[in-house]
C-alpha cells in the first residue's frame, strides 16, 4: 500500500542539531552492577527535522527525552555517553549552563499540562517568563508576545485568556498553552513527550496542526515520543522504535512504516488496528515486554519473536544499517523479510 | 428463576433498551465563591439529555464521543452504579428499577478502563472469584474451584492464577481477571467502559480479540465505550455516536464510518490519525472546544463548531431520526450532506486512483487486495 520513496534520506545528510550517542541512563549502584534502564541508544536530529519515538510503557522513550532537557527522576541519571547539541556536550555541563539553554534553544512539552502549569499564575505571565528572562524582554513586550503566541496556537481570544488561571481552561486549551510557552523563546528544538495522549481526538488533530504549522514557520526540530504510530506516522518524518530501553530501528518514517525490518516493529504494525483496513486481521505479539531488572541475555526482544534462533538468546545483536539511512537491531532481518518486497 | 426470564422474553432482539434517559447533576457553588462573588447560583450539568438507544442480544454496540459527552454516565446507569434523573432502561422487557435486587445486578456486569484501580490489591484471584460465585450461588460450594479454573480459561489465563495477587499480573492480564470477574456471575450483558485504553498497543490486541470471542462463543452482548474509532471499527457490529449527552448518529459499523450523516461524525472520522495519509488531514476540521454541558447551546447542540450550520440550526433541536436503514441521525441535514470522501489520501490517490466514492470499505478492501497482487508479482 505503501511506496518506499526517497523522502527522508536529504534529512541525514545535513548538520545534525543533536547527536545521541551510545546513552545509558540508569540508576548507579555503590558496588558498580548499575541499573540500566535505556542503554546504547543513539540517534540524529538534523535542523528543523522532526523525528519520532515510538515504545510501549517502559521502553525508556520518555527517559531519553528528559535526559535531553535534564529533567531525569531523582536517582536516575546518565551512566554513560554524550548528548551534543550543536557542537555542545550536555552531558555533564554545569546547571546554570545548561539552563541558559532551556528555553531560548530547547523547550519541553509534556503529556498532562495540568501537572507542567503553575496553578496560581496566570497563563499569559507563565509563557512570558521565559521571553522575559531569556530575551530581555520589558513586561509590557513580553505579555504582548504572550498573547500573539497563543493566537498563534490557535486560542480564541488570547487576551481575555491570558489572564485566566490554568484550572480555568479545557485540556486542549492548556495544551495550547503549553506549547506557547514552549516556543515563546523560538526555541531550535522542541521535545515533546506524548503532547497528545491526554486529549480527545479532534482536540489532538488541532493541536497537532498547531505544531507542525509552529515548526514549518520556524524551522524548529521537533524530537516527539508517543506510542501511538500513527500520530508519528503524521507529524515526523523520521523515527526509532524502542525497546526495552533499546533502539529496535531507525529510518525515516515511509521506510520504518512501509518496509519495516525488526520483527517487533512488524508487531506493532499487525497489533495495532489500522482505520484503513478495517477487516485485517490483528496479530497481537505473544508474551509482554521485560521489566527493567529482568531483561533476557541477547536480544530483549527474543522471548516474544517467533523468529527467534539460538544466536538471538545469547548475543545483542548491533544495530545495522541495511539501507541507507535504515537501520535494524535483528540478526535474523536479512532471513525474516527477505521474501518482503521493499 | 431466571430461565423463566429468559423464556418470556426470547422473542425481543433488545437485550438493553434506554428510552429518553436524562441524568443532571445539581451543582453547589462553594461557599467561599458564594461569598465572595456575591452568589454565584448553583447551576445543573447535564450530563444526559434524552438519550435513546437500544443494545440487541449479541451484537457489540461501540459508543464512542469527545470527553464530557456523557459516556461513562450512561453507562454507570446501565450497570446500575448511579440512577437516572428520568427516562427508564429496560431490560429483556422487564424495566430496571432504581434500586436492583441481586438477580437484577447479576445481569448486567461492567469492566473498567484502568485494571490497576479495578482489582483489590489484597484479594487472591482465587478468593475474589470465590466470594462472587457462592454470594450469587451460581455454582455449588463443592464446583467454585472447578468453576474459578474454567472462568480462568475462558480469558486465557492459567489454573496458577488462583493463588496470585493482582500485583503479580501484568496489565494486559489485570483486565483478563477484570473480564473474568464480570463474567463469574454468568451476566448477559458486559458493559465496558474504555477497556483498552490504558494497555500498550500490542496487549490491546489480545484483549480486543477476547472481547470478540466472548460474543461470538457466549452470544454475550456487550456495550463497548471507547475514544479510539480505529478500534470500534474492528470490533463493532453497531455504532453509537456521543455529543453533550445526547445519542446523534447510530448506524451499523461499516455504514456509519462509509456514509456518515452527522456533521461530527464526520468530524471525528476525519480527525483519527491514519497509518496510511502521509502528513495531517487538512479537509475539515472542527474549530473550537468542546462545549460544556454545563451551558449547552440552544437549537441544535452542535451548531456552534459545524461548518454546515444554518439558521434553522440555531433554534431547531433536530432528534434522532431514521435516514437510512438501520441507520438514525439528528441532524437537520442529514439527507442533504455531501457525499463523504472518507479518504483524502494523496499517496493512495496516486497509485489506485481517486477515491471519490463515499465508500470507505470498498477503497480499503480494494487497496488490501492490489497489495497483496503487487506482493505476490513481485516476490
Amino acid at each position: 500500500m505503501r511506496t518506499s520513496s526517497a523522502a527522508g534520506t536529504a534529512a541525514s545528510t545535513a548538520p545534525s542539531l543533536l547527536r545521541v550517542t551510545d546513552l545509558r541512563i540508569g540508576i548507579r549502584r555503590r558496588r558498580g552492577d548499575d541499573t540500566v534502564i535505556v542503554d546504547d541508544v543513539s540517534f540524529d536530529i538534523a535542523a528543523g527535522q522532526r523525528f519520532g519515538v515510538v515504545g510501549e510503557s517502559g521502553s525508556g522513550k520518555s527517559l531519553t527525552l528528559r535526559a535531553i532537557a535534564d529533567l531525569l527522576p531523582k536517582g536516575v541519571e546518565v551512566l554513560s555517553g554524550s548528548i551534543l547539541y550543536d557542537g555542545r556536550e550536555l552531558v555533564g555541563m554545569p546547571g546554570a549552563e545548561r539552563r541558559r539553554l532551556m528555553g531560548p534553544e530547547i523547550a519541553m512539552i509534556f503529556q498532562e499540562p495540568m501537572t507542567a502549569l503553575n496553578p496560581v499564575v496566570r497563563v499569559g505571565d507563565q509563557i512570558a517568563e521565559g521571553p522575559r528572562r531569556h530575551l530581555g524582554l520589558s513586561k509590557r513586550t513580553a505579555h504582548a508576545l504572550a498573547v500573539e503566541m497563543m493566537a498563534k496556537t490557535g486560542i480564541p481570544d488570547p487576551e481575555r485568556r491570558s489572564r485566566a488561571y490554568a484550572h480555568e481552561l479545557s485540556g486542549g486549551l492548556r495544551q495550547r498553552i503549553m506549547i506557547a510557552m514552549a516556543v515563546s523563546c523560538s526555541p531550535r528544538l522542541l521535545l515533546c513527550d506524548e503532547p497528545t495522549t491526554a486529549l480527545d481526538v479532534t482536540v489532538q488533530h488541532q493541536v497537532l496542526r498547531v505544531l507542525e504549522d509552529l515548526c514549518a514557520d520556524t524551522g524548529t526540530a521537533l524530537a516527539f515520543v508517543t506510542h501511538d504510530l500513527a500520530v508519528v506516522n503524521q507529524t515526523c518524518t523520521s523515527m526509532a522504535v524502542m525497546y526495552s530501553g533499546r533502539i529496535a530501528e531507525s529510518g525515516s518514517v515511509v521506510e520504518v512504516l512501509s518496509n519495516p525490518r525488526h520483527p517487533y516493529t512488524r508487531g506493532l504494525l499487525d497489533s495495532a488496528p489500522d482505520f484503513d483496513q478495517p477487516d485485517r486481521q490483528l496479530i497481537p505479539i505473544a508474551g509482554f515486554p521485560p521489566s527493567v531488572t529482568g531483561r533476557p541475555a541477547g536480544c530483549a526482544f527474543a522471548p516474544r519473536c517467533p523468529f527467534a534462533v539460538e544466536r538471538c538468546r545469547t548475543a545483542v545483536p548491533p544495530r545495522e544499517e541495511i539501507t541507507p539511512g535504515h537501520d535494524t537491531a535483528c540478526f535474523e532481518s536479512e532471513r525474516i523479510f527477505a521474501g518482503v518486497p521493499a | 428463576m431466571t430461565a423463566a426470564r429468559q423464556d418470556a422474553t426470547q422473542d425481543s432482539t433488545d437485550v438493553l433498551r434506554v428510552a429518553d434517559l436524562t441524568k443532571v447533576y445539581p451543582l453547589h457553588s462553594p461557599v467561599i465563591s458564594r461569598l465572595t462573588r456575591g452568589g454565584a447560583r448553583d447551576g445543573q450539568l447535564r450530563a444526559l439529555d434524552g438519550v435513546d438507544l437500544e443494545l440487541r442480544r449479541g451484537e457489540i454496540l461501540a459508543l464512542v464521543g469527545e470527553s464530557g459527552s456523557g459516556k461513562s454516565t450512561l453507562a454507570k446507569i446501565l450497570v446500575g452504579g448511579q440512577t437516572a434523573t428520568s427516562g427508564s432502561v429496560h431490560h429483556d422487557g422487564h424495566p430496571m428499577p432504581a434500586h436492583r435486587d441481586r438477580d437484577q445486578r447479576r445481569r448486567i456486569q461492567m469492566v473498567f478502563q484502568d485494571p490497576y484501580s479495578s482489582l483489590n490489591p489484597r484479594i487472591s484471584v482465587g478468593s475474589m472469584l470465590r466470594e462472587l460465585l457462592l454470594l450469587h450461588r451460581v455454582v455449588p460450594r463443592r464446583d467454585v474451584r472447578a468453576e474459578s479454573v474454567r472462568l480462568l480459561n475462558l480469558v486465557g489465563l492459567e489454573e496458577d492464577a488462583l493463588e496470585a495477587y493482582p500485583s503479580q499480573f501484568s496489565g494486559g492480564q489485570r483486565q483478563r481477571l477484570a473480564i473474568a470477574r464480570a463474567l463469574a456471575v454468568r451476566p448477559d450483558v458486559l458493559i465496558a467502559d474504555e477497556p483498552v485504553s490504558a494497555l500498550d498497543v500490542s496487549v490491546q490486541a489480545t484483549i480486543l480479540e477476547l472481547f470478540a470471542s466472548l460474543q461470538r462463543e457466549l452470544g454475550l452482548s456487550i456495550l463497548f465505550v471507547a475514544h479510539n474509532l480505529a478500534v470500534v471499527q474492528h470490533l463493532s457490529h453497531r455504532v453509537a455516536v456521543m455529543y453533550l449527552g445526547r445519542i446523534v448518529e447510530v448506524a451499523e459499523t461499516a455504514e456509519l464510518f462509509a456514509n456518515p450523516r452527522h456533521p461530527y461524525t464526520r468530524a471525528l472520522i476525519d480527525s483519527i490519525p491514519r497509518m496510511s495519509v502521509g502528513s495531517i488531514n487538512e479537509e475539515f476540521v472542527l474549530e473550537g472546544e468542546p462545549p460544556s454541558p454545563f451551558d449547552v447551546p440552544a437549537g441544535c447542540r452542535f451548531h456552534p463548531r459545524c461548518p454546515y450550520a444554518t439558521d434553522a440550526c440555531r433554534t431547531t433541536d433536530p432528534a434522532l431520526a431514521d435516514v437510512a436503514r438501520e441507520h438514525r441521525s439528528a441532524c437537520l441535514h442529514a439527507s442533504d450532506l455531501d457525499a463523504f470522501d472518507a479518504a483524502p489520501d494523496p499517496r493512495r490517490s496516486l497509485e489506485f486512483g481517486s477515491p471519490t466514492t463515499a465508500n470507505l470499505e470498498r477503497v480499503a478492501t480494494t487497496t488490501t487486495v492490489t497489495t497483496t497482487k503487487d506482493r505476490s508479482t513481485s516476490a
